[in-house]
């Protein structure tokens, strides 16, 4: 074994890139909420971009790694330690076996990933290793992460093989000459995938384009709905981030939309006129009226907004969202290219 | 049959309006044995067709020069043009082929009534009937599966005759049991594991609606045609309930 879980934190998965193709039949497409942190873990710890690794809320996990491992952690900061020693995030980090890795409340952002080389062991279940709480599949017995939990690594894909013993065994040399449990490189991954569409007075903007029944608002809504900031509730969570507070969205027709397929980021607005955003272990289906999408590039934003943030909402185009996810993909294969550099 | 209206489902998705579940159903099935690797997801609900794509993968087939885009284009957006167009390409292919091979029939045996179907003879009091005649004009009638959704391999079928239609409970239950056969409002639909609900509850099928290790995991999907077959409950054997 590679891990024991001492304690599982509040809400830890194992979360690969998803399980994309089963939508059809009622099966959650699911995957890490915020999937750029996610791969960049996995690249920055010898994987390919889709392996999996564990999820945590607001809350981390405290583990006892039982083997070397080559690890990174990602995305929200837990301020995670090594028998008490501060870890750097967004790199490399080798870590010697005993040692006690834990992770403490989130300081900034919601959702944190660590990633192992080799991925974390879990057999595939239509086409995907990661859970699926509410169908009770995938990941481990399709439940987050309990005490007493025996997590083990994989084996590492031959395309990154070179590359992780390569690091393993300098990182290992760095920690023995230190004199220390742990070991990383100076440099780092930039976290790119955060800006949104900007923050103004403590708000998170999120782009949106249009949605189905967006006209159907009432002129009030509209406005409102891009001018008045709604609070992130703590009912959210990885099926939605459920947003209160705000202007009332009201429509200006009555009656039921027919169900149909939805994705993450779809904003839809139940009878009581809070909007949910939709996260990524939404329904394949619904039936609410669509008011807008929250474009792709901004999903890793929205997994990182935690009860209590501020967010609003910025009108954008079906170019320019595209353009931003077209960048924030070449961000993570200039990460992957410049990995290979350094072997 | 005509390609039908597509309009955008945010940046990676695309809605395509047929005339009906049919077209919607085929059009899913062409898109998924075509297997572009832009095309992540085809789901087909009603006469509503969801088709999620990859933007990367698109941008790329874009870049190759293999897909043609139409000159004018009615939407602001070069990847979601392209999106559109690949999936005229695909449907103008083979959809009328699809279609012809859509048709399946599945027979659902059901319990009716008692342990099976608590809601049972509170349906038949508000349609008017007696449970006989409740059971015998649920099971006369065809269905076609119209979407599958909320949990894996959950149908959703229309063709429930209008009289047995059913409000939804007023208090959703904890725990239906899988298998459990329900109707709410002009549908009927099948429960294929353990979970909360707020159908009316009348039958149970021992029949497994959903395997997560096979190959094809689930015995419905969109556009097929179904049937209950009203069996006693000595007949219904052990419960093979949907495996994990």
């Amino acid at each position: 074994m590679s891990m024991a879980v001492v304690k599982p934190g509040l809400f830890t998965t194992v979360q690969d890139s998803g399980r994309p193709g089963w939508r059809s039949l009622g099966v959650t497409a699911g995957g890490a909420m915020d999937s750029y942190a996610l791969r960049a873990a996995n690249l920055l710890a010898g994987n390919l971009p889709g392996a999996a690794g564990l999820e945590m809320t607001l809350s981390g996990a405290e583990l006892e790694v039982q083997e070397d491992l080559l690890i990174a952690i990602t995305g929200a900061n837990m301020t995670p330690s090594a028998d008490g020693e501060e870890l750097p995030m967004w790199r490399p980090v080798w870590i010697r076996r005993g040692t006690c890795l834990k992770f403490g409340s989130a300081v900034e952002g919601c959702r944190t990933y660590l990633a192992a080389a080799g991925g974390i062991k879990v057999p595939k279940v239509l086409s995907g290793r990661g859970t699926d709480v509410r169908a009770g599949f995938g990941g481990l017995e399709g439940r987050p992460l309990i005490a007493g939990d025996l997590l083990s690594a994989g084996k590492v894909e031959p395309e990154r093989s070179q590359w992780a013993a390569r690091w393993t065994e300098k990182l290992g040399k760095q920690a023995a000459a230190e004199g220390r449990r742990w070991a990383a490189p100076s440099w780092y991954a930039l976290p790119e995938a955060y800006a949104g569409g900007g923050k103004i007075e403590g708000c998170h903007i999120l782009r949106v384009i249009a949605g189905a029944e967006y006209s159907s608002f009432t002129k009030a809504s509209l406005e409102a709905l891009f001018t008045a900031p709604y609070l992130v509730s703590s009912s959210s969570d990885r099926m939605g981030c459920r947003l209160t507070e705000g202007a009332r969205l009201e429509r200006t027709v009555q009656g039921e939309v027919l169900s149909r397929g939805i994705v993450p980021g779809t904003v839809q607005v139940p009878p009581e006129g809070q909007p949910i955003v939709l996260g990524a272990d939404c329904q394949t289906t619904g039936g609410y009226p669509v008011i807008a999408h929250v474009i792709s590039a901004d999903l890793p934003l929205l997994a990182q907004l935690k009860p209590g943030d501020r967010v609003c909402f910025k009108d954008t185009g079906l170019e320019e969202a595209h353009s931003a996810l077209l960048i924030q993909e070449a961000a993570l294969r200039m990460l992957s290219a410049g990995l290979g550099a350094r072997l | 049959m005509s390609i039908p209206q597509i309009t955008p489902l945010g940046d990676s998705g695309l809605l395509l309006l047929f005339d009906n579940p049919g077209e919607a159903a085929a059009a899913a099935g062409c898109l998924t044995r075509a297997k572009p690797d832009w095309l992540l997801d085809a789901v087909p609900a009603y006469a509503a067709l969801t088709v999620v794509y990859e933007p990367y993968q698109l941008n790329r087939l874009l870049r190759s020069g293999r897909l043609r885009l139409p000159a004018e284009r009615e939407q602001e957006g070069l990847l979601y043009a392209a999106a559109a167009a690949a999936v005229r390409q695909v449907l103008g292919s083979d959809i009328l082929r699809s279609i012809s091979e859509q048709k399946r029939v599945v027979e659902v045996p059901v319990v009716y009534g008692g342990d099976s179907g608590p809601d049972l003879d509170s349906c038949a009091a508000r349609a008017g009937m007696r449970p006989e005649q409740f059971i015998e004009a649920h099971a006369e009638a065809v269905y076609t599966v119209a979407m599958i959704g909320f949990m894996p391999g959950f149908p959703y079928m229309t063709g429930l005759p209008e009289r047995l239609a059913q409000p939804r409970r007023t208090t959703p239950r904890q725990r239906i049991p899988a298998g459990s056969v329900a109707v709410a409002g002009n549908q009927t639909g099948i429960y294929p594991f353990e979970s909360p609900g707020g159908w009316q509850i009348i039958g149970r099928t021992s029949m497994q609606l959903f395997k997560f290790l096979a190959d094809s995991p689930t015995r419905l999907q969109a556009g097929d045609t179904v049937r209950f077959v009203p069996v006693p409950a000595a007949q219904a054997g052990r419960d093979e309930v949907s495996g994990r």
